[in-house]
């Protein structure tokens, strides 16, 4: 009761501008002290454990064994494998697929799903995607920190290596093997609609492509037309279509209700609204990631 | 026994089971990623098997039939793939704090990274 009158006593004040809250010089000397005693975290305050290493062993095998046993026995619980009255197949996979043709323009029912009616979802996955790279490049570019003369002379050890004529095979397969395989991926990417694939799966061959090629032909030869500079144009661009494709769906009417974006004929490669751009998009945006996972983690940069 | 029937969801137990011992057990930190990603296989491995159901097709336009009773669920296929995704994005980044580690200490073994991490503070 105290406390409330002295917050009333305390607001009135205020009010009447005798005292302040918030006080800047105060807050700014406050944030500066918790710089000056930010530390990092101390591992000595952890005690070693103490337990031999046998029980420990014992008590994994207690913790998973108990695990097992408890998610078998949900398991036998479960609607029987492959049963058709099985409740996960309820009315949301009926309408997924029975308007799904007219409503998305998909015969890939999966990718309209994914595309059209979540498509929110897969927006999210492709900024996850994003986020992961840029926290790889975070901890493994190359830096004063985080670089030494041992790494440098590696470097320079492979970049020697691949100005050598010493790796005929692998040259080879890269020369007619890395082009076949790129093209294959662009076919998944532009058939998502149509057939198994996507722009997940073909993004993913894609990039194996262009790995095959950088295996082949060295670092240096690759960053000729891929550099850190095309990967952030091409990654944010596709974000930023995929985002402004959503957003005209999402302002238009969700179910695209109002104005409608042409379907075309279901089955031809130009239909189904936005679902090839959208797969377009995803599957740029999973080659530069799985590139660039690559080249971060042999060479410290893209 | 419905347990004879849903193999492929025992299956995917045990395997979860085998992931989270790895993950305990290991004491080498690549060895306990490699137990989280067949955690991560295990639950893909449970989510297909919830989708099946006995003879029907994939769910891509065949013959022009329109009807949910002749295709398989296609929710968990969508599932499955945000799955995917996330558990790359969690590797990647795990697998590259652990060579940031590596660089600093010099050994993957937990037990010795937690001694020189002290030894390093006592000093």
């Amino acid at each position: 009761m105290k406390e409330k009158k002295n917050a009333l006593q305390k607001l009135k004040q205020w009010i009447d501008g005798e005292i302040t809250f918030f006080d800047a010089e105060e807050s700014i000397s406050r944030q500066q002290k918790k710089q000056q005693t930010f530390c990092f975290p101390k591992f000595s305050r952890l005690k070693k454990a103490q337990t031999s290493p046998a029980a420990y062993r014992l008590f994994c095998m207690g913790v998973a064994a108990i695990i097992i046993l408890a998610l078998l026995a949900v398991v036998n619980e479960l609607p029987l494998f492959g049963a058709a009255e099985d409740p996960t197949n309820n009315e949301v996979v009926e309408r997924y697929i029975e308007s799904g043709i007219e409503e998305t323009g998909a015969i890939n029912f999966v990718a309209g799903m994914i595309l059209d009616y979540r498509a929110f979802d897969t927006f999210g996955e492709s900024n996850v995607l994003f986020l992961a790279v840029i926290c790889v490049v975070m901890l493994l570019q190359k830096d004063e920190k985080n670089y030494n003369a041992l790494e440098e002379r590696e470097i320079q050890e492979d970049e020697l290596f691949d100005k050598k004529s010493g790796k005929v095979l692998i040259r080879c397969a890269g020369k007619y093997l890395s082009p076949l395989v790129m093209l294959y991926g662009i076919y998944v990417i532009l058939n998502g609609h149509l057939s198994p694939g996507g722009g997940f799966s073909g993004g993913s061959i894609v990039g194996a492509g262009l790995i095959l090629y950088s295996v082949a032909y060295g670092h240096k030869k690759m960053q000729t037309f891929f550099t850190m500079k095309t990967f952030t144009i091409i990654n944010v661009t596709c974000l930023l279509v995929y985002c402004a494709c959503k957003s005209y769906s999402f302002f238009t009417g969700a179910n695209h209700v109002g104005a409608s974006v042409p379907k075309g004929i279901p089955g031809m490669i130009l239909s189904s609204g936005f679902i090839l751009p959208l797969n377009i998009c995803v599957g740029m945006i999973v080659t530069c990631t799985m590139y660039g996972f690559y080249s971060l983690f042999t060479k410290g940069e893209i | 026994m419905n347990l004879s029937i849903n193999y492929y969801s025992a299956v995917a137990i045990v395997l979860f089971g085998i992931g989270f011992m790895d993950l305990l057990m290991q004491n080498n930190l690549i060895k306990k990623f490699i137990g989280l990603n067949i955690m991560d296989t295990a639950l893909y491995l449970f989510l297909a098997a919830e989708g099946y159901i006995t003879g029907r097709i994939a769910p891509i336009l065949t013959d022009g039939v329109v009807d949910a009773s002749y295709y398989i669920n296609p929710v968990p296929a969508g599932l499955v793939l945000t799955g995917i995704v996330v558990s790359v994005s969690v590797t990647a980044f795990s697998l590259a704090l652990v060579q940031r580690l590596y660089k600093h200490f010099g050994t993957l073994n937990m037990d010795e990274i937690m001694r020189l991490s002290r030894e390093g503070e006592s000093e």
